[in-house]
């Protein structure tokens, strides 16, 4: 590998937090972003397989960043051997709430009441506790509510590079739409 | 079914169910399992079959809940009146309820979705990931009795030195105050304020003589006059009391 890949590959290493190509430049002073996509695309294609085959880490795009993981098929024997822990699953409402904040972000928690049925005060206090969602405004209207958005940390628990990645609501089966025509469900 | 888990919060109790989030996920957990359409609900069949379900979960506690059941009644209640064929300017109550539904479903579908890019993440372990070693052990303490008896002296030293007030009673003397007040009375005919208590009355002797002084002009000994506030008090004795 070239010696900005192998410098690359030991920040990678060290960190334990995706690294944002903004933030590797500063490794190098010398180095374009040119030159660190390239020694990027070196490392990950050194640890997907070359002549020594692939191997247990693989270099992954998360958030806006690039991290260091542990290949999936590797997930359950090191569970097992309790030498790292997979996070806890977020509950059903929790990614009811995630969703709706995701797709109608910057928005309050009046909305995501109205569409969830229920009462969400709770589960956005957890969100925001887990650091998946901010405040990231107030909005106009009475009281000036707090309106929420999505933060990095919630493309990195769900391996998304950006909210792009999510799919587009017309690829949904459910597209919404005026109950017009009956459609067999 | 399940029993629905209590969950405490801080905004009181709140029923989360392993099946269901809420009513609008409950409702069309029903709609699917009896295989509707969702354009065109039964709403008198639907709206028994929630009322029999929470019913046998037993939120009919819930609020969120009620409230969907009402909203149901409603529109099973409004389906029933009678329309005349052909008027175009009827409105489905439904329709409200069935573009929630649909809103909802929609959710639902990205639920799944995240869910899975969640479980997708999870499998694969960055570093720095396994939680932190537990501290180690405090190590055991090596102590002898002198030493002990030591710390114990210097804790005691700390202790502030308990500081006692004495309570001491100072019962008011309005016999005295009257006594003085009957010898001033059979001496002068008028006199002042000033000369019943004194040069330098303490607050007891001030209180005594003004209760003394009360207490002699109800029985009628004396008259008390004061000609505006702060003014000075007047005291003149009452000799000649009508008998009534």
């Amino acid at each position: 590998m070239s010696p900005l890949a192998q410098l690359l590959e030991a920040a990678l290493f060290a960190a334990a937090r995706p690294l944002p190509v903004e933030e590797l430049l500063t490794l190098d002073p010398d180095a374009g972003a040119a030159a660190v996509h390239a020694a990027l695309a070196e490392i990950r294609d050194a640890f997907a397989g070359g002549a020594a085959g692939e191997h247990g880490v693989e270099l992954v795009a998360i958030g806006d960043g690039w991290q260091l993981l542990t290949r999936p098929e590797y997930a359950e024997a090191i569970e097992r051997a309790q030498f790292a822990l997979r996070p806890r699953r977020l509950s059903p409402a929790a990614l009811e709430t995630l969703a709706i904040i995701a797709y109608r972000q910057p928005v309050g928690r009046v909305e995501v009441d109205e569409i969830r049925g229920v009462d969400s005060g709770a589960v956005i206090d957890k969100l925001l506790e887990r650091g998946l969602i901010e405040i990231v405004t107030r909005g106009e209207g009475l009281g000036r509510p707090l309106l929420y958005g999505t933060t990095p940390q919630f493309l990195e628990t769900l391996g998304l590079k950006d909210l792009e990645e999510l799919p587009r609501l017309e690829e949904l089966s459910v597209a919404l739409r005026p109950p017009a025509p009956a459609e067999p469900e | 079914m399940t029993d629905p888990a209590l969950v405490q919060d801080q905004n009181g109790f709140v029923v989360e169910l392993e099946q269901f989030s809420g009513p609008l996920d409950l409702l069309l957990h029903l709609i699917h399992e009896d295989e509707l359409d969702i354009t065109d609900l039964p709403i008198a069949k639907i709206a028994d079959q929630f009322l029999a379900v929470i019913g046998e979960l037993g939120l009919n506690q819930a609020a969120d809940y009620l409230e969907m059941a009402a909203r149901l009644l409603r529109i099973k209640a409004q389906m029933l009146l009678p329309r005349r064929v052909g008027d175009d300017e009827w409105e489905d109550p439904r329709a409200e309820l069935v573009r929630r539904l649909l809103e909802y479903q929609q959710i639902r579908e990205l639920v799944e979705w995240l869910g899975v890019a969640a479980a997708r993440r999870a499998e694969q372990f960055g570093r720095g990931f396994a939680p932190a070693p537990p501290a180690a052990p405090p190590a055991p303490l090596v102590i002898d009795l002198n030493d002990l008896l030591a710390a114990a002296e210097r804790v005691i030293a700390l202790i502030p030195e308990p500081v006692l007030h004495r309570v001491v009673p100072r019962p008011l003397d309005v016999e005295g105050a009257t006594a003085r007040i009957e010898a001033l009375l059979a001496e002068r005919e008028a006199f002042g304020w000033r000369d019943v208590v004194g040069e330098r009355p303490t607050i007891v002797d001030l209180l005594s003589t003004f209760i003394a002084l009360l207490e002699l002009a109800k029985r009628g000994a004396l008259s008390v006059r004061q000609d505006g506030p702060f003014a000075p008090i007047e005291i003149r004795r009452e000799s000649a009391r009508p008998a009534a």
